[in-house]
Parts: structure tokens; C-alpha cells; sequence
């Protein structure tokens, strides 16, 4: 009795979907009409595969809701864009708290499965049927993960890009520290476009400070490489063309050796062992002179 | 163009005001040459703050310059190398060794004064 009531059922249904968009919206009809069962069988996977172990289970409840909608949404329009949004916004939260790529596209891919063993549930008796509903179903679920592991990484690449950015900014300060002596600290790993940025403000900071001598410390630069060391070699030239000369100081033995070794020509660099010493040297060229004030000689004619 | 060449005590000053082709450059060559023995000058100032581009051609002839007043008894100085030109022409190898280089005007100034009070003739 019940097999009979349900096979009029499916022949009706299997009669009125016969294009693919049809099979479509069969589809999210079913998906609108088991949503909290859905979410609620998606969810408890979620928490079964410890994913999102950085956000607590409401939050993870509430998301899954928002990202059940879009992905019906997604099936019954085709349109990605609302989806596509929502994912950006969604990855803006969440990745500042440490959630990783294969998190994300774990969730994404477990709502895909979760949604297609409901199918195979609903279907199980047609064979044929269920065939073509996962045709129209698979191309559209692939799309949608596709979608939301894109837009996270996007995410994740801008926020990494902002972030090199920052550093830039912040990694090359030219101080003055005497009247027209430069201090240059670099801390850090030199890369090639680093390295010219750091030169173009080197010469720059010449001209506005008309600076004579220029200290370029290296202390806080763990490794070096020939194109970087004759860039440096390539800036101490350039200074001089303003009419600066460039002391470089904090040049590690590590350094030293790959200098040597690789034959970068430094017959035109003036280095000193630290920074204490590079200040001292220009203080020299200068013609400054520090004397230290003795407390006791200062007091002795009043005394 | 010429380029105009001024005299300031014991110094010429040769100011470039736009930019100058080969010739006028082999001009400028002579005509400081000429000056520095006629006004028994001991240095000698170049002022390429103008200058958008210093190639090869001008990078050579202006070390043949300092060169050659070296041997007519002046030191020269080049002023105002703009810091994209300085870095280009690092870029390309051209480097004016044994040519001094200055900031500008004044720190050019500077510098005759320090190198040329090292002559005999003040060291009495």
C-alpha cells in the first residue's frame, strides 16, 4: 500500500521534471523542505570532523544556516555572485582567528556529500531518476565549492599582500641622527625589489636631509645574495654620485663570507664592524668630536 | 645651447640650464678648458641639477673634463645629481671615478674649498 502510494508519487514527480531545470527545482524544493534536518545532519559532521575547532558550535550553527541559504540559492538562481559575496565576507571574519583552507573547504565539501546522500535517500528507488538528478545536482555543487574555496584564498592572498605591504613601509626608516649623517637600519630578509626601494629612499633622504654621510646598518639582515650585494655595492655608488659617502656597518661573518665568495667587488665600501663604530666613523668624516663632560671637572671651580 | 660659464674667485662655475647635445658638450669641454688658464682658476664646478638623463657620451666627457683640468691645475666637481639619475647611471656602469661629486652648489663649493686648501701654495 505504502510502495504503491509512493511509486504514483515519484511517476508524477519523474513526469513533471523532465527538463534538467526542472530536476533543478525538484531539487531545492527539497532541499527548502528537509533544511533543518539538513543543517542540523551538516553541522553535527562538521563538529564529528573537528573542523572550525577556532569558532564555537553556535557560531558554526549560525554560519552553516547563512551557507545552507546561499548554496539553495546558488542551485535555484545559478547565479554565484550572491554566494561569491557572502564567502568574501565570510573569510574576512574568520581568517583573522586561524582558520585554515582545508577547513573551509572541508565544511564546503561535506555539505556537498550530506546534500547528495540525502538524494540518494529521497531516489533510492529510481535508479534512472537519480542518475539524472545528480547530473543537474554535481555540476552546480562543484561550481559552489569551487566558488567558496576561490574566495577564501582570494581572501587569504589580500590579506597576505596588505600585510607584505605593511612591512614594507614600515622596514626601511632613514633617520637623521646628526646634522647630515643618515642612519639607515635594515632588518630583514633583502629581496631584489626590496633592495631598490630601500636605494630609492636612501637617495632621496640624501637630497631632502642634505646628508654628507650615510650609515646603512645590516645587522638585523640575516642572509644576502649576489644580486642584492651588488645592488648594495650599486647604492653606495649612486650616494656617492650625490656626494655622500655610505659606511656600512653589522656586516656578520655569515655575510662576510658569501661576500668574499662570491667575488662581489668591495673596494669601494667603507665598512665598520658595528654600528657604534659606523656612528663613530662619521662623526669622523664629519669633523665632529665627542668629549665626555667629567661631573667632578664641572663642579671643581665652585668648589 | 651654450652653456654659460661664471666666474667666482678663484672658481668657475659652468651652470647647465637645459639639456645639451654631444656638441655642446665638447663645447663646454673647451671652453672651461680655455678659461681655467685664462683665469688662472683652481676649481671648477658643474651643475647638472637639470639634467634628466646623463648618458655615456656625457658621463665620458665630463670625467675627460675633470681630467684634463686636473692637468690645467683645477679641481672639478660635479653638482646635483638628481638621486633617479645617480641610480640609473650606477645602473648602466657609469660610475665618473676620480671625479669628485657634491650635493649641490654649495656643498660644491664646500668641497673645492676643502681640496684645493691643500695645495702647496696655502700650505706655507
Amino acid at each position: 500500500m505504502r510502495r504503491e502510494k509512493k511509486r504514483t508519487e515519484k511517476a508524477a514527480a519523474s513526469a513533471t521534471i523532465e527538463s534538467g531545470a526542472g530536476l533543478l527545482r525538484e531539487l531545492v524544493a527539497h532541499l527548502r523542505q528537509n533544511r533543518t534536518q539538513l543543517r542540523e545532519e551538516w553541522a553535527r559532521r562538521i563538529r564529528e570532523a573537528e573542523l572550525l575547532t577556532a569558532m564555537s558550535q553556535e557560531e558554526i550553527f549560525s554560519e552553516a544556516t547563512s551557507v545552507y541559504d546561499n548554496y539553495v540559492e546558488v542551485l535555484e538562481t545559478g547565479s554565484v555572485e550572491a554566494l561569491q559575496a557572502y564567502a568574501r565576507n565570510l573569510s574576512e571574519r574568520i581568517i583573522p582567528r586561524g582558520v585554515e583552507t582545508h577547513e573551509v573547504l572541508g565544511i564546503v565539501l561535506l555539505l556537498r556529500d550530506v546534500l547528495a546522500r540525502s538524494l540518494f535517500q529521497k531516489y533510492q528507488d529510481d535508479f534512472d531518476l537519480l542518475n539524472r538528478v545528480l547530473d543537474a545536482y554535481e555540476p552546480a555543487a562543484n561550481r559552489i565549492a569551487n566558488t567558496v574555496g576561490v574566495s577564501f584564498v582570494e581572501q587569504r592572498e589580500r590579506v597576505i599582500r596588505e600585510q607584505q605591504e605593511a612591512i614594507r613601509e614600515l622596514s626601511t626608516p632613514v633617520l637623521q641622527v646628526r646634522e647630515r649623517l643618515l642612519i639607515l637600519p635594515i632588518i630583514g630578509v633583502i629581496d631584489s625589489q626590496r633592495a631598490r626601494q630601500l636605494t630609492e629612499q636612501l637617495l632621496r633622504g640624501i637630497r631632502t636631509n642634505r646628508a654628507k654621510v650615510v650609515v646603512v646598518d645590516i645587522t638585523g639582515v640575516p642572509a644576502i645574495d649576489s644580486a642584492v650585494a651588488n645592488h648594495l655595492v650599486q647604492t653606495v655608488e649612486a650616494s656617492r654620485l650625490m656626494g655622500a659617502s655610505v659606511i656600512i656597518t653589522g656586516l656578520s661573518s655569515e655575510i662576510a663570507q658569501t661576500l668574499v665568495t662570491i667575488g662581489v667587488d668591495l673596494s669601494k665600501m667603507n665598512a665598520v664592524g658595528d654600528l657604534q663604530g659606523g656612528i663613530e666613523e662619521a662623526e669622523r668624516l664629519l669633523g665632529y668630536k665627542v668629549i665626555e663632560v667629567k661631573e667632578t671637572a664641572a663642579e671643581e671651580p665652585a668648589a | 645651447m651654450q652653456v654659460p660659464i661664471l666666474k667666482q674667485r678663484d672658481y668657475l662655475i659652468a651652470s647647465i640650464q637645459s639639456v645639451l647635445s654631444d656638441a655642446d658638450l665638447l663645447r663646454l669641454r673647451d671652453d672651461l678648458s680655455e678659461r681655467v688658464g685664462q683665469y688662472r682658476s683652481r676649481g671648477v664646478i658643474v651643475d647638472v641639477t637639470v639634467l634628466d638623463v646623463i648618458d655615456s657620451f656625457a658621463t665620458r666627457t665630463l670625467r675627460a673634463v675633470a681630467h684634463m683640468l686636473k692637468l690645467r691645475g683645477a679641481e672639478t666637481v660635479i653638482v646635483g645629481i638628481q638621486p633617479e639619475v645617480a641610480f640609473t647611471m650606477v645602473q648602466l656602469g657609469l660610475t665618473l671615478e676620480g671625479v669628485g661629486t657634491a650635493l649641490d652648489l654649495e656643498e660644491g663649493l664646500a668641497y673645492l674649498d676643502r681640496k684645493t686648501k691643500r695645495t702647496p701654495h696655502d700650505a706655507k
